[in-house]
């Protein structure tokens, strides 16, 4: 049987597609079978991230309203053999998805795969909340600022409240990342520290991920970060952080930014 | 700087605004669920209040139509039908929100279930309220941190937090509040009409404090009690936030 997490946040922008995309092929390289879901109705983004923007046939929508196969519509990786995608519907929205058809989706992805990652979209409605209907477990993407943070601690809430498991009075196991962390802010005051941030939201950290420039070239190529860019520090901290997931004890480090002598005598930039 | 603001320069101590109170009132409602067909039901009811008359008069009535699903019109005739027998409809519940206008008595959602013992309630000579429900204090024990957008409704008693309260959580007791850890959210101690209610919080970073009605907000908080451990009391219309 497999896990489902839920990849989520509250607030937009802070990284969740990105985390899905590099969480699931971090996984899917150590020989799991993982599959990506796109739960973002009319606004997805997860297989551009992924690069299979021109293979999409059917999508969830299709599934959930038994117009196509599972099968039909899962689209393979052609990195990763055992990586798998399930992209979402643009041209309809969230109001398409019922909370019947998500359940007939994902009890047979459950069965097949390893790890199913559903990428949530932005918000506490609908979309929001079906994503995480069937959790396991969730990753809760935070960026180390106020209103994140604040999105974050409402979106932790729901979890507990929405969710089957918590209906049925168990616990989703729940994963804080900090992304898009900067070091030298954090020290200016600019940004919140990783501290002040599990101090507000009392759950475990899973993983600190820098800025990096590479997770935006990463998606201009269409590949996840940890693909394209395997020694760039955030494609690091991620496969740390899938390692992390998978129940492995890997010490925190705080990224810094390492930059060698030459580098800082030629004022050239880390990536 | 004229002499009226120069006095009001040297005032030191933070002063209570006049500021609206919002005391909580709880009672219990009788809840008639009309079942199909209508006519039926009203002769049963009539048949009812012909072996005691005046019972529903002075006592708040919900019509529940859950199980009628009547249209807006049947609505309306069904509020005048009880009228005309000496029930007023204080509330409706169980349609949507779309079907009641103006003009019908308002929504009621989230309504629990309360107990009234009927063998002792008098006929309507004198204005009869129904009993109350016995108060037994009982302490509300939240043994994880309060999430933002979470909403804590106690009237019963004390309310202790063993956990942090996120900003933009509301907990509402009877009692007093306990929260062993931040206070970042709203509080409304004493809500039910007790004055002697107290706040208590290991850290101070509470969007707004209140105490049987009276409230101070953030802004209205003396710098010197933000971010440590501190004891929130009613005094005469103020309140007072001071530290432990």
């Amino acid at each position: 049987m497999g896990k489902v997490i839920v990849v989520t946040s509250g607030k937009g922008g802070v990284g969740k597609t990105t985390s899905t995309a590099a969480l699931g092929a971090a996984l899917a390289q150590t020989g799991k079978r993982v599959v990506l879901i796109d739960f973002d109705v009319g606004l997805r983004n997860l297989d551009l991230v992924m690069g299979a923007e021109r293979r999409v046939v059917f999508d969830l929508v299709n599934v959930t309203q038994g117009a196509a196969k599972l099968s039909q519509a899962l689209i393979r990786d052609k990195r990763i053999e055992t990586l798998f995608l399930l992209p979402a519907s643009q041209t309809r929205d969230k109001d398409a998805l019922t909370e019947e058809g998500v359940a007939n989706v994902i009890r047979p992805l459950k069965e097949k795969f390893d790890y199913v990652l559903c990428d949530s979209p932005a918000g506490i409605e609908r979309g929001a909340q079906l994503a995480m209907r069937f959790a396991d477990d969730a990753v809760i993407v935070t960026n180390p600022e106020v209103s994140s943070v604040r999105d974050s601690d409402r979106i932790i809430g729901l979890l507990d409240s929405k969710t089957v498991k918590a209906e049925r009075g168990e616990r989703v196991n729940k994963h804080v990342l900090v992304t898009r962390y900067d070091l030298a802010r954090a020290a200016r005051g600019e940004m919140l520290t990783i501290d002040d941030v599990l101090e507000i939201l009392s759950t475990p950290l899973l993983g600190i991920i820098p800025e990096s420039q590479g997770v935006l070239r990463a998606s201009n190529v269409g590949s996840p970060v940890t693909l394209a860019e395997p020694s760039n520090p955030a494609a690091r901290a991620y496969i740390e952080a899938a390692r992390r997931l998978e129940g492995e004890e890997v010490p925190m480090q705080i990224p810094t930014d390492k930059r060698g002598f030459l580098d800082r005598l030629l004022g050239r930039r880390a990536a | 700087m004229t002499s009226a603001a120069r006095i009001r320069k040297d005032r030191a101590a933070p002063v209570q605004k006049k500021s609206i109170r919002f005391p909580a009132r709880s009672f219990l409602a009788f809840a008639l669920s009309p079942e199909a067909p209508l006519d039926e039901w009203l002769k049963a009811l009539d048949g009812w209040t012909e072996n005691s008359p005046g019972f529903f008069a002075g006592r708040p009535v919900v019509l529940d139509l859950a199980e009628l699903k009547p249209e807006p019109e049947t609505i309306r005739s069904l509020v005048d039908l009880l009228g005309e027998r000496g029930i007023r409809v204080y509330a409706i519940e169980g349609v949507a929100a779309e079907q009641l206008t103006p003009d019908m008595p308002p929504l009621l959602t989230g309504a629990k279930p309360g107990a009234i013992d009927v063998s002792t309630v008098e006929p309507a000579d004198e204005a009869p309220v129904p009993p109350e429900e016995p108060a037994a204090l009982t302490t509300l024990l939240v043994n994880q941190p309060v999430r933002s957008g979470q909403s804590i409704f106690h009237p019963k008693g004390d309310v202790i937090v063993m956990g942090s309260v996120g900003s933009g959580s509301e907990i509402m007791a009877g009692g007093s509040v306990h929260v062993y850890g931040a206070l970042r959210g709203r509080v409304f101690a004493g809500a039910t009409g007790d004055g002697n209610a107290r706040i208590f919080c290991l850290k101070n970073e509470a969007e707004l404090l209140a105490i049987d009605g009276w409230y101070r907000t953030a802004e209205d908080m003396d710098q010197s009690s933000r971010g440590g451990p501190v004891q929130v009391f009613l005094d005469n219309g103020v309140i007072w936030v001071t530290p432990l």
